[in-house]
């Protein structure tokens, strides 16, 4: 198979088209970096050929970036050594890129190179703009639905085939820092006005072309290749370029809190890299590159952002012979908060939606958050009256149980109470085709409980939605006791329509998400008790990468919500119960009517306006602050064990099926530590036998809660990993 | 072991190191070269009376690059077989340099030095010679890295120091500043700057604002509030080192931190056989140096351990210290000194500091050492400590005590 294929026309321009076979959109293989090889080295060396221009055969599209499978695969191959093997892969790329960018021109004058373009007709990401880069000039297609730029820094990595050091060296330190440092994909219009790409046209092709026979040895000649080249913004010790380079440090430090390996590699690569000349940058560029990719950090961030995360979407855990499941009518059974959110992205991927809720009022309230939703993307110029028409006429909004004839799917959103589901369970089924599958958007209520309530227990499944739902990615799904695979195959094609990424899960006490949430509130809760400062607690989580501090989500998600959480968990174990001072402490909060965020007052004090103003202080005239504060590492290895152990429980009780799915969903859904890959990437990263030493002390130290699973404790005894063991390879072996 | 003596010590006055400063139209060479005329005038230093000029100097670029130290030798009427090192731990430069110097005599290596510094802080602009730890990501993304200020402004912050405290602080410095020269107690150490013809440029120190009071001093905005919480947001990176802290609080202004100033100072040290040869008469015996490194991000807490380091290293106590010159750096530093060792504001810095009179980096450590042995005769007590906060986490200190 090849990936790239040259035809020289008539006018002596070499067409070099980029068309990997099966896929949708192009990907770099080493076997493509191979064979592109060859055909610049063909198109230089033949007298015949004036120019190449540089294409996708891929409609909208030029390419979508390296096949991150392969860089995994790359280190894998290069045995004892893998640095070795991925520094000179690297290189490898760089010697391509920097042969069409010299393009056979006199080292010395500068002359008599050939003319290279890059005709995009789309999108371009990753080295789909690094190799673009590399060339004299980049043409792209009018196309205001492709996306441009260097995403490498979302999973974990930062661009490595000369992406960086030649964006730097182009735009400048501060402007290139939007698209390195944030992985900001543009249209092409805005990447033109940015200065990645040179000219937005009708036909690139045709305008590459003409380009190419026209252009004069000066327009190949690249700045940082001409003599006198000074870095736009300043060089590090330039006087504008140390302001640029101090500051970016510290945005960079405290952004990311300092959990990002991936932003400090890349800030090291553009800062020593902006010292030397550019093909020592290069090599400079490609040594961090190295030390990034063997970083298991950026491994398990790989792997779990992008490969397990894509491979889940695909349908990686669906009954595969169950067909096609998709939507087409969706019944929402509840118009609050949820509901309301459930028929919004049900609706923008097409889904015809009826929203249901005791009255016509509450109904329409429900769909005028689609409304106003949408009425602020019409603000932001993201969307139009007439998206917005659209997408409201495919909502239905009705007190009247008849509308949900003919659905395919109900989710039940309806309030948290066993009573009230069940009633409505059985009103619904009902009017409902005997084929359809109903679903409860419940976060607490046992599945298997609820579906005794329905019929068919078989079509009855839990679909939990993480709020808000237009903005959360993860969508867990839960398979009561009686769950049959169609009920899990529609949930999962429902998902995949409305782009989110889902994980299935056995039916338990608070499922995965919520199972592992609630310790991890209630820890920082223990804390604050035993007088830790709040501060400390909160800065140690985000230090480590989570979005925000426990204690400030537990004022996100509201005081009574903790106490009503923990009652009707004491309530359900009885004697079992592992009641603490934690509990006290939301009591009394509760008491206090200090509920959070939605109270204006909680384990914060707010300003009128609703902008937190600080820490609470009365919360240490019952709990007084400790004189001597905790290291960092305890506070941080309470939050992480505490969250780690219970998926390493739920994986031990089969509640957890795959351990990706674990990962995935711990990043995903309640922003678990990226940098980790998810707490079973992070057990394996600091092994499973430090792991079990760890909590051991913490156990001794705090509490039975820390102590160690059995199946911890033998995987440790055996020296295994989670993913050595429960790995998709090994399942599938 | 032989003791190392300090036979003399002087300084320059301090001009206000911007465009319009008295010294600003001085070269770094010059004023460095004046300096040590001054030492070898008063002193009779012909020959090759002393083993080397250690000269203190941070911002180490343009006309104070190049090993300044040995340029100001061959610029000054010193014998040119006196060499000259140049040398940087930023703003304890100065007093490194007499430590070194006390230290090489104390082991034997020669008989006297020169040691001092200078900083032209109007004509080479702080921070202009570069630093990788404000600029390699691979040090200041793990170090922390923060500016100074910001520093000054954690020390306030994890200690408990209001900007009230700062800014009592600052005005004592005034007023003990001003009191200090009405009464002519620098008298005997300041030079007076003089052109090539001999007329007076500089001869007393420009910076001082004797009329501060709380009230001119409660109009001036945080200097580093901006940075810290805007941009580029230094406190993110502060609180990443010190996460217990909910915010920096932002109390240091131009008020109640210390000046910028052009200046030189100058000690002449030697062993008892050099006061004997030139007829001399030891003022002060170094009695201990020390120097350590601390947490980088807090920066300016230096003076704190590094005290504590040479009284236990000499076996002595914080009560066996009869004054103090701790650098105005910031005044959070020097409250934060006072609370550790609960040492009273009236053994600390009585005739004000840098706050009053500004801090020409690489000259104030010897400038101070120079003024707590004439505050120590003047008052007549025995016993004196000066130290510093220094750049990246560091601390100096000197003990010095009249014989």
């Amino acid at each position: 198979m090849t990936d790239f294929t040259m035809k020289t026309d008539a006018d002596s321009v070499a067409i070099i088209t980029w068309d990997v076979p099966d896929k949708t959109m192009n990907v770099m293989s080493i076997d493509g970096l191979e064979e592109l090889n060859d055909l610049i080295d063909n198109a230089l060396a033949d007298n015949a050929v004036k120019g190449i221009v540089i294409t996708s055969g891929k409609k909208g599209s030029f390419a979508g970036g390296m096949d991150l499978n392969l860089l995994a695969q790359m280190k894998a191959d290069a045995g004892d050594d893998p640095a070795k093997g991925l520094f000179e892969g690297t290189m490898q790329m760089h010697h391509l890129l920097r042969k069409i960018e010299r393009a056979g021109m006199d080292p010395k004058t500068n002359k008599g190179g050939k003319p290279i373009a890059a005709a995009l007709p789309g999108t371009a990401a990753g080295i789909g703009l690094e190799l673009p880069l590399a060339t004299h000039r980049i043409f792209v297609a009018d196309n205001p639905k492709a996306r441009i730029g260097l995403p490498e820094i979302l999973v974990g990595i930062f661009p490595g085939a000369g992406g960086t050091t030649r964006l730097v060296r182009k735009l400048g330190a501060m402007s290139a820092s939007t698209f390195l440092l944030e992985g900001k994909m543009v249209a092409p219009a805005a990447a033109q006005k940015a200065g990645l790409v040179d000219e937005v046209v009708a036909d690139p092709v045709a305008a590459a072309k003409e380009w190419v026979l026209n252009a004069t040895d000066a327009d190949l000649l690249k700045p940082w290749d001409a003599k006198g080249y000074k870095m736009p913004g300043g060089a590090p010790y330039h006087p504008a370029g140390f302001m640029t380079f101090v500051g970016a440090n510290a945005m960079v430090n405290g952004k990311t809190k300092g959990a990002f390996p991936a932003a400090k590699a890349l800030l090291s690569a553009v800062y020593e890299g902006a010292l030397v000349p550019f093909d020592t940058a290069l090599k400079v560029e490609a040594r961090w590159f190295t030390n990034i990719l063997m970083n298991p950090s950026s491994s398990a961030m790989i792997r779990s952002l992008f490969i397990n995360k894509e491979a889940l979407e695909k349908g990686a855990v669906r009954p595969q012979q169950v067909p096609d499941q998709r939507v087409k009518k969706l019944g929402v059974l509840g118009a609050g908060m949820m509901g309301a959110g459930i028929a919004l992205v049900s609706a923008q991927a097409g889904i015809e939606v009826v929203l249901i809720d005791r009255d016509q009022a509450a109904a329409d309230k429900g769909k005028a958050y689609s409304a106003s939703y949408m009425d602020k993307g019409i603000a932001r110029k993201k969307a139009t009256e007439e998206k917005k028409e659209q997408l409201l006429s495919l909502i239905t909004a009705t007190p009247d149980l008849d509308a949900l004839k003919g659905c395919d799917l109900i989710i039940e959103a309806v309030f948290e109470d066993p009573k009230v589901k069940a009633e409505m369970t059985q009103k619904v089924e009902a009017v409902i085709p005997e084929d359809c599958i109903f679903a409860s958007n419940t976060s607490t209520l046992p599945i298997t409980d609820l579906a005794k309530a329905s019929s068919r227990q078989d079509q009855f499944i839990g679909i939990h939605f993480f709020s808000p739902v237009e903005k959360m990615l993860l969508v867990e799904i839960i398979k009561g006791a009686k769950t049959g695979d169609r009920a899990v195959a529609k949930a999962l094609d429902y998902v995949r329509q409305i782009r989110k990424t889902p994980i299935v899960v056995n039916d338990a006490r608070f499922f995965y998400a919520n199972r592992c949430i609630i310790p991890y509130g209630n820890e920082a809760n223990r804390m604050i008790t035993e007088g830790v400062a709040p501060a400390l607690i909160d800065n140690a989580a985000q230090q480590l990468g989570f979005p925000i501090g426990p204690i400030q989500l537990g004022d996100e998600t509201s005081v009574d919500l903790a106490t009503k959480i923990m009652r009707a968990t004491k309530a359900a174990m009885g004697n079992e119960y592992p009641a603490s001072e934690a509990d006290d402490l939301i009591v009394w909060m509760e008491d206090l009517g200090r509920l959070g965020r939605k109270a204006g007052k909680g384990y914060f004090d707010y300003d009128e306006k609703g902008k937190r103003t600080g820490y609470w202080k009365g919360i240490h005239d019952k709990y007084p602050l400790a004189e001597e504060q905790p290291d960092l590492q305890e506070v941080q290895d309470r939050l992480m064990f505490v969250q780690a152990l219970e998926a390493v429980r739920a994986l031990e009780e089969g509640v957890l099926m795959d351990i990706r799915e674990g990962d995935v969903g711990a990043i995903l859904g309640w922003g678990f530590a990226p940098a980790t890959g998810g707490p079973l990437s992070w057990l394996d990263m600091i092994g499973t036998p430090y792991a079990v030493e760890r909590c051991e002390e913490l156990a001794a130290k705090f509490g039975d809660r820390f102590a160690p699973p059995a199946l911890l404790k033998e995987m440790a005894d055996k020296n295994q990993s989670f993913y050595g063991r429960f790995g998709p390879e090994k399942q599938a072996a | 072991m032989t003791e190392a003596y300090i036979y003399d010590a002087l300084r320059t006055p301090r001009g206000k190191g911007r465009k319009d400063g008295a010294l600003h139209e001085v070269t770094a060479l010059r004023l460095s070269a004046q300096t040590l005329n001054a030492l070898k005038d008063r002193n009779n230093l012909e020959g090759h009376a002393v083993e080397d000029v250690i000269w203190g100097n941070v911002t180490q670029v343009m006309e104070q690059g190049g090993c300044l130290a040995r340029s100001a030798v061959l610029a000054s009427d010193l014998d040119e077989r006196i060499p000259g090192l140049a040398i940087n731990r930023f703003c304890a430069s100065g007093m490194e340099a007499v430590n070194l110097a006390a230290n090489q005599i104390k082991g034997g290596a020669g008989m006297a030095y020169i040691a001092g510094g200078v900083e032209m802080m109007g004509r080479v602009a702080m921070g202009s010679d570069g630093a990788a730890i404000a600029v390699d990501p691979s040090l200041a993304l793990e170090q922390y890295f923060v500016p100074q200020g910001i520093s000054a402004d954690i020390i306030a912050t994890e200690y408990g120091f209001s900007r009230d405290d700062a800014d009592q602080l600052a005005v004592a410095s005034q007023q003990r500043a001003k009191k200090a020269w009405d009464e002519g107690r620098f008298a005997k150490s300041v030079i007076t700057i003089r052109d090539q013809n001999g007329l007076a440029i500089l001869d007393h120190d420009e910076y001082m604002r004797p009329q501060t009071d709380m009230q001119s001093l409660g109009s001036l905005n945080p200097a580093f509030q901006a940075m810290g919480e805007v941009m580029p947001g230094f406190d993110k990176v502060a609180m990443l080192k010190y996460p217990h802290l909910e915010r920096i609080n932002h109390i240091h202004h131009a008020g109640n931190s210390s000046g910028i100033v052009d200046g030189a100072a100058a000690v002449l040290i030697g062993n008892k056989e050099f006061g004997e040869k030139y007829g001399l008469k030891p003022r002060a015996r170094i009695r201990a140096t020390a120097k350590i490194g601390t947490d980088p991000t807090i920066m300016l807490t230096g003076p704190v351990p590094v005290t504590e380091k040479i009284l236990k290293d000499n076996g002595m106590d914080i009560g066996d210290i009869d004054l103090f010159e701790v650098n105005e750096a910031f005044a959070a530093v020097v409250l934060r000194f006072m609370q550790a060792f609960d040492v009273d504001h009236d053994k600390v810095n009585v005739n004000g500091g840098s706050i009053a009179m500004g801090h020409p980096l690489g000259a104030t450590g010897a400038m101070i050492i120079g003024t707590l042995l004439d505050e120590l005769e003047r008052s007549d007590q025995e016993v004196g400590l000066a130290t510093l906060c220094i750049a990246s986490g560091m601390g100096a200190a000197t003990i010095i005590e009249r014989v």
